[in-house]
């Protein structure tokens, strides 16, 4: 789960990071007396869970109150990349002397939580990484051991924090630790930590994604989640547990598993295809979640054709075929179908799906053609 | 010969008495995995399908001289039944559960390196020699013995692999599904090892997936020390940037972990890799 800026800022407050004064608005009135409050001038800055916020326009400085406001109008409203801006956070601006950057992140390679630092601030850490990765100084954290204070130093000096500031340095390097750990973080990044003209420190932005497997310790944070970036269909589809991810093909599909339901994807492009979301319905398949599945995937104005692949293991073909006929009751589609059942009782699967009017396959292969042909309208 | 899992294991199923545990281990028990313990805390004394329940991990081994368990409890116990098992000194723990969180797991494989104990998984549909023994959620009837080895980051996505290669009557030395989250017991690597150096598997079947560096690593290994032929898939090749494909580690983040860069590391290594599922048992029976 993705944090907004200003949630992961209070995060990192709470832990003892030092962020700028701010709140957050959804009228540019609200956003002119924040701005009078705390002292101008400000930086007006859209909340939106995307990346390129500044070169999309989306955050600017505002030197008056009547500018906060106008800045403000102008913010709310705007679209980036598709996430319409509900929300500006209006911070007080900071004299900027220098920007580094601080990060947290899983390494999978690794196996280990890492802190990376880099003496480029507001920088694309990936491109830096990718590009000139000597600049990027890392630390792996032991799990049983935690961050240390001379890895905090280790890295204030490696990036060139100046000397007096190595204490307020470990302090935020151990303030972001204790953050990532008390979340559950994923990634965890201040970007740009400035170091102001007056020679201290402040965390001018932050991002945090969160591990959704361990939402279930922090109740507080799963209230954060915010249901206006999300795509309704997604909404749905969590709601009834199925891992789902539109896409901007024309083929629907539905898949039990995940590897399966990626390499069908894969082979309706490979056959000329073009696949309109990820579904994987999971085990069991039962017909109230085949339903579901069946409308989140119809839902899309895109999808001409729906191709149902499914593997029987321990749960049975004749089982997922009933709910098959159970929720094109409900649903009752009005583009193609191609169902392919294999494994277990595939044949009594089969005599089932057979009353319905649906093109069926054998093989993956077949059914993804079929399905390709139904949607160009090339069905013999 | 086999890898893992085989005649000689002697499982303890922790989770037993729940739902999920008690059919499975039906399910194993009919395949002829020798389940000679469970362990639910609190439990201990009663029999679940005329197996004895046990309280702790190391009061079902002393009594059963198991080597091995399979994890069926929720995700929140997940982690904590693991060290139990390692703890108590099994040789290899299998953990089907989804969704142990991260920060977990981390912990978790750094105790393990201190250990003897094999982790496989979580997140993963288990192990199963042909034949032998059966430690998992798959349907046992698709295999058959034989000298293919495959390892597997998911699921369904196996069985399909499995039952093509049982069609053409080629048969498996032992099947590992390792798993579809970031921070897993067992990597590609890993298994590669094991296979290696299994007289019986003389041809290795590898699927990946997008994300992480695992399939990276292990055509590095590929192409330095193995000797045994090595086929692949890997899933997710029409997948988008930044967007989770079910699995928790099924994700390009950063531009790491795209199809396309594990293709090519795959291909430079010497180890061919099917366009889709269905080419992947038809290269193998064109290569043994």
């Amino acid at each position: 789960m993705k944090l907004h800026e200003f949630q992961a800022k209070r995060i990192f407050a709470q832990h003892g990071v030092p962020i700028p004064k701010g709140e957050v608005a959804t009228s540019a009135v609200y956003a002119r007396e924040i701005a009078q409050r705390l002292g101008l001038p400000v930086v007006i800055k859209s909340q939106v869970l995307v990346g390129g916020r500044g070169k999309a326009g989306g955050v600017k400085l505002a030197r008056t109150a009547d500018e906060a406001q106008a800045l403000a109008d102008q913010i709310l409203g705007m679209s980036i990349k598709g996430y319409t801006v509900k929300r500006v956070l209006v911070d007080q601006g900071v004299d900027i002397q220098d920007e580094i950057y601080l990060g947290m992140v899983v390494d999978r390679a690794r196996r280990r939580v890492v802190m990376m630092a880099s003496a480029e601030g507001g920088i694309d850490i990936e491109e830096v990484a990718a590009t000139m990765p000597e600049a990027i100084k890392t630390v792996t954290i032991d799990p049983f051991l935690g961050l240390k204070s001379y890895q905090a130093i280790g890295i204030a000096s490696s990036i060139g924090i100046p000397q007096n500031q190595f204490r307020n340095f470990t302090q935020i390097a151990f303030g972001l630790y204790k953050a990532f750990m008390a979340t559950d973080a994923e990634l965890a990044e201040i970007n740009p930590l400035v170091v102001t003209a007056e020679g201290t420190l402040l965390a001018v932005d932050g991002k945090m994604v969160l591990d959704d497997n361990g939402l279930y310790r922090h109740p507080d944070l799963e209230e954060m989640r915010d249901l206006d970036e999300e795509a309704p269909s997604e909404i749905e589809a969590r709601i009834n547990g199925l891992s789902y991810v539109k896409l901007d093909g024309e083929i629907g599909c539905m898949v039990n598993g995940a590897g399966l339901a990626m390499a069908t994807m894969d082979i309706v492009k490979h056959y000329g295809g073009s696949p309109a979301n990820f579904l994987d319905i999971g085990g069991g398949a039962k017909s109230e979640k085949v339903a579901a599945a069946l409308r989140i995937i119809l839902s899309d104005p895109n999808v001409k054709a729906v191709l149902l692949n499914i593997f029987g293991g321990i749960t049975r073909c004749d089982e997922v075929a009933r709910g098959i006929l159970a929720a094109l009751d409900e649903v009752k589609p009005d583009v193609p179908m191609v169902a392919r059942l294999v494994g277990t009782n595939e044949k009594e699967g089969r005599a089932l799906l057979a009353t319905a009017d649906m093109i069926t396959a054998t093989t993956l292969a077949e059914a993804a053609q079929k399905a390709v042909a139904a949607a160009h309208n090339e069905l013999a | 010969m086999s890898i893992l899992v085989n005649s000689e294991t002697r499982l303890i199923v922790q989770g037993l008495t729940g739902r999920e545990g008690r059919f499975h281990a039906e399910q194993m028990l009919a395949y002829g995995t020798n389940i000679v313990a469970g362990v639910t805390p609190g439990k201990g004394g009663q029999e679940v399908l005329d197996v004895p329940i046990f309280n702790s991990v190391a009061e079902a081994k002393q009594a059963t001289q198991a080597n091995a368990s399979i994890i069926y409890v929720p995700a929140r116990f997940a982690a904590d039944a693991i060290l139990e098992a390692a703890d108590a000194g099994l040789d290899l723990v299998v953990c089907i559960t989804e969704g142990v969180p991260i920060l977990d797991m981390i912990a978790v494989r750094a105790y393990l390196d201190q250990t003897h104990t094999h982790l496989i998984g979580p997140n993963c549909p288990g192990v199963i020699t042909p034949g032998e023994a059966k430690v998992g959620i798959m349907p046992g009837h698709i295999h058959m013995p034989g000298p293919v080895g495959i390892m597997s980051r998911s699921g369904t996505l196996t069985y399909e692999a499995v039952a093509a290669l049982t069609a053409l009557g080629i048969g498996q030395t032992t099947v590992v599904g390792i798993g579809g989250d970031p921070i897993i017991g067992t990597k590609f690597i890993d298994v590669l090892r094991l296979f290696e150096a299994d007289p019986a598997t003389r041809h290795v079947v590898m699927i990946g997936e997008i994300g992480g560096t695992d399939e990276e690593m292990a055509a590095e290994f590929i192409a330095h020390y193995m000797k045994t032929p090595v086929t692949a898939f890997i899933a997710g090749q029409t997948a988008p940037a930044g967007k989770r494909m079910g699995h928790a580690g099924a994700i390009i983040s950063g531009g790491k972990g795209t199809a396309a860069e594990k293709i090519k590391a795959l291909e430079a290594a010497g180890a061919p890799v099917a366009s889709h599922p269905g080419e992947i048992a038809e290269m193998v029976a064109r290569r043994l």
